[in-house]
């Protein structure tokens, strides 16, 4: 394996991936609006795809890119399905805060 | 006749489903006719049947199948009737005697609101005791066995709102179950050995099979313990004294002439067992005697007029199997025809004498009743001197009877003999001071009534049974006097076969016989102990010159409480097991068991009371457990090593 990736240390990149991740994280759980939390899971999705493509690279292998697309696919996906429910909960509620959002529960 | 003999099984049956079912809409004259009539028309039958059966000619049984019942594998039980000697002669008694006291109950029951109940019980009882008698084997026999059981719980209790009356039908219902255990496992051991049920292939299977004497002790065991039960006998008898809260021709019916018996019943059908089963013989002879002794003396201190006849019943019980377990069937069966006629009759006049009185049983509030009721004095004064064993009576003929083979039997005979001479003397004494004390002495009635005379269907009864009582002691009579062995004879054809697979010789069964001077002697002896008994209640009652009479100080006064039995059996039996019983239903039960399986259920409500606080709603909630639950996954995989 090939610890170099065009010259970035590949420490480095799965650094800035957890990062990525830890912010993503972050986000779902202390955001009250809706549309931020859903920013904060792509970038969940795209630190994972940055994981995926650098050992694709350093591994000379496609199918940590092939995955990637995958991702992506879905990403795109749930994003259209996600912001149509949230559009039809405003119209509903008024508004985009979560914690207003608890009718659900038992 | 022999050809519809299944009707006199089937018209008891539809007699009791008539007045059963049509109990609220037919008149009580009806009701009570319907019932006789169920059980007189077979009378008729039977005694048809006996004449053309030819029971002095005919050695084998006629065998009439009705229907197939249980058929499972080599197991076949059937609805079948074996028409012998044996079964002709309870039938006879059965619906005989059966029909006069059903006569009697039409006067008796007069004015009571439920009679047509009362008739279709009574009919009820019949149909199962002609079952029992009648079977071809022994499943058919324990339904009759266990139906007349149930037919004497509902007659013991059919006052059943007086709390006495249901708690004697039950105790009576009790302690028989207890006894029927026997004859379930007695069944079970002979379907064992025997490969069959039905008693003449039992008796075939079981002569081929040598082995099997060396159980037969056992097997015999069961079914007496069986009798024991339904006869009354120590230790299971306390049951019959309480069942006189019965109406008293149920007392008549059953606990004097038929159900009692069908312990005497049971050994003479299965006298092949009894005959291989000596020791057990023994056994029975000993518990007869000492029943019989026993329950005599008990009747001596008695008030109650029928408990009085309770306690004689058990006696002559004692009688029956003194005779059975002294291998002498034929005395046993002939006590018994003989004990059903005059029992039965001083019942019947002890209910008349109750009627005459407005249900008065204390014979201490009695007297004096001898003239006023004519027809019920005189039947009974003859009841009475046929069970004391005064010569000529029935009760003579077939008390000596046993007490010669008693007397002839084994190596304790001597001593059986004696005990049964002791209770011949207390019977004799017991029976008198009753009829000292109700008919003859000071008149202690309440004379606010009139005492009047039965009606005639009671009275009829009454001197039919007389007659019966007086004459049917010729029957069998000893050597010394006339010579007749008809019951001998007839009885043969039944009872050779068991004998002749106990091949007597040497064994208990084969009894020494007797020289003529000292049957007659024996004889002799038996009425002079009577007439000493009578005697002793003459001046004990009637001069009433002793002052020990009325006082009731140390032995005596374990007489009078009966032995203390009832409350030895509540202290030693019923006691503790009501304790346990009460220890499970109220501790063990509800505060161990209903406690465990409580805090299951409320331990399952408790965790989920805790975890739907987890469900509040919140997104952020569900989004941070998602990541505490990947967060300790990936600890887990990360500590585990992948």
């Amino acid at each position: 394996m090939n610890p170099i990736v065009n010259g970035i240390p590949i420490s480095f990149i799965l650094g800035l991936a957890g990062i990525l991740f830890s912010i993503g994280v972050l986000g779902v759980l202390i955001r009250r609006n809706i549309v931020i939390i859903f920013m904060s899971v792509e970038l969940i999705l795209n630190s994972v795809n940055l994981v995926f493509v650098t050992f694709s690279k350093a591994l000379s292998h496609i199918s940590g890119e092939t995955v990637v697309f995958f991702v992506m696919a879905i990403a795109a996906a749930e994003a259209a399905v996600g912001l149509a429910l949230v559009i039809a909960i405003f119209r509903h509620k008024k508004s985009t805060n979560v914690d207003e959002l608890q009718s659900m529960r038992w | 006749m022999l050809e519809i003999f299944p009707l006199v099984v089937f018209l008891p049956l539809v007699g009791f489903l008539f007045n059963g079912f049509l109990k609220g809409r037919i008149p009580h004259r009806m009701a009570g006719a319907i019932g006789t009539l169920a059980v007189f028309i077979p009378f008729l039958i039977t005694l048809g049947a006996f004449n053309e059966f030819r029971p002095m000619e005919r050695t084998a049984p006629h065998l009439v199948p009705v229907f197939d019942w249980i058929v499972v594998g080599s197991f076949k039980s059937s609805f079948g009737y074996q028409i012998d000697q044996l079964s002709l002669y309870m039938t006879l008694i059965i619906t005989g005697i059966g029909s006069l006291i059903h006569l009697y109950s039409m006067g008796y029951m007069k004015g009571n609101t439920s009679y047509n109940r009362f008739f279709a019980y009574l009919n009820l009882f019949i149909f199962c005791m002609l079952n029992l008698v009648l079977s071809d084997n022994l499943v058919l026999t324990f339904l009759g066995w266990e139906g007349v059981g149930l037919s004497s719980y509902l007659l013991i209790g059919f006052d059943y709102d007086k709390s006495s009356a249901a708690e004697a039908g039950m105790k009576a219902f009790i302690l028989n179950r207890i006894g029927d255990v026997g004859f379930i496992l007695g069944t079970g051991f002979l379907f064992w050995f025997g490969g069959s049920l039905q008693y003449l292939e039992l008796q075939t299977n079981l002569s081929g099979l040598g082995e099997f004497s060396n159980y037969a002790n056992i097997v015999a065991l069961f079914f007496f313990i069986a009798a024991m039960g339904k006869s009354a006998q120590i230790p299971l008898y306390v049951w019959l004294p309480d069942a006189m809260a019965g109406p008293t021709p149920v007392s008549a019916l059953i606990h004097a002439a038929t159900m009692v018996t069908a312990g005497i019943f049971l050994i003479a059908r299965l006298n092949f067992v009894f005959l291989l089963a000596p020791e057990t013989s023994l056994f029975i002879a000993c518990i007869g005697a000492t029943t019989a002794l026993f329950a005599a003396t008990i009747g001596t201190l008695q008030n109650d007029i029928k408990k009085i006849l309770a306690y004689s019943t058990v006696s002559q019980l004692g009688f029956m199997f003194l005779a059975m377990g002294s291998m002498s069937y034929v005395a046993g069966l002939f006590h018994l025809m003989t004990h059903a006629f005059f029992k039965a009759l001083l019942f019947l006049g002890a209910g008349s004498v109750i009627h005459a009185l407005h249900h008065e049983q204390n014979i201490k509030h009695m007297g004096g009743l001898f003239g006023k009721i004519k027809i019920t004095s005189f039947t009974f004064l003859l009841g009475t001197l046929a069970i004391a064993g005064f010569f000529p009576f029935s009760g003579f003929f077939s008390k000596d009877l046993i007490l010669e083979k008693a007397y002839t039997y084994g190596a304790y005979g001597t001593i059986l003999w004696t005990m049964g001479i002791v209770a011949a003397f207390f019977t004799s004494f017991y029976m008198f001071r009753l009829v000292f004390v109700v008919f003859f002495g000071k008149d202690n009635t309440d004379s606010h009534h009139k005492v009047h005379e039965s009606p005639w269907t009671m009275t009829f009864p009454l001197v039919i049974l007389a007659i019966g009582a007086a004459i049917v002691g010729f029957l069998q009579t000893p050597h010394f006097f006339l010579h007749i062995d008809t019951l001998e004879r007839y009885f043969a054809p039944v009872l050779s076969k068991g004998y002749e697979l106990a091949s007597l010789k040497g064994s208990l069964a084969e009894h020494k016989s007797l020289v003529r001077d000292v049957e007659l002697s024996l004889a002799a002896f038996s009425v002079g102990i009577a007439t000493i008994g009578l005697i002793l209640a003459y001046f004990l009652y009637q001069r009433k010159q002793n002052p020990i009479v009325e006082e009731h100080t140390g032995f005596r006064k374990i007489l009078f409480h009966k032995y203390y039995i009832d409350e030895i059996y509540d202290l030693v039996l019923v006691r503790p097991f009501l304790f346990v019983s009460k220890g499970i239903a109220f501790f063990f039960d509800i505060k161990i068991l209903d406690r465990f399986f409580l805090n299951i259920g409320l331990s399952f409500g408790f965790i989920a009371n805790g975890l739907r606080r987890l469900q509040s709603g919140f997104i952020g909630d569900y989004a941070l457990y998602v990541v505490i639950g990947t967060f300790c996954i990936l600890v887990y995989l990360l500590t585990r090593g992948v």
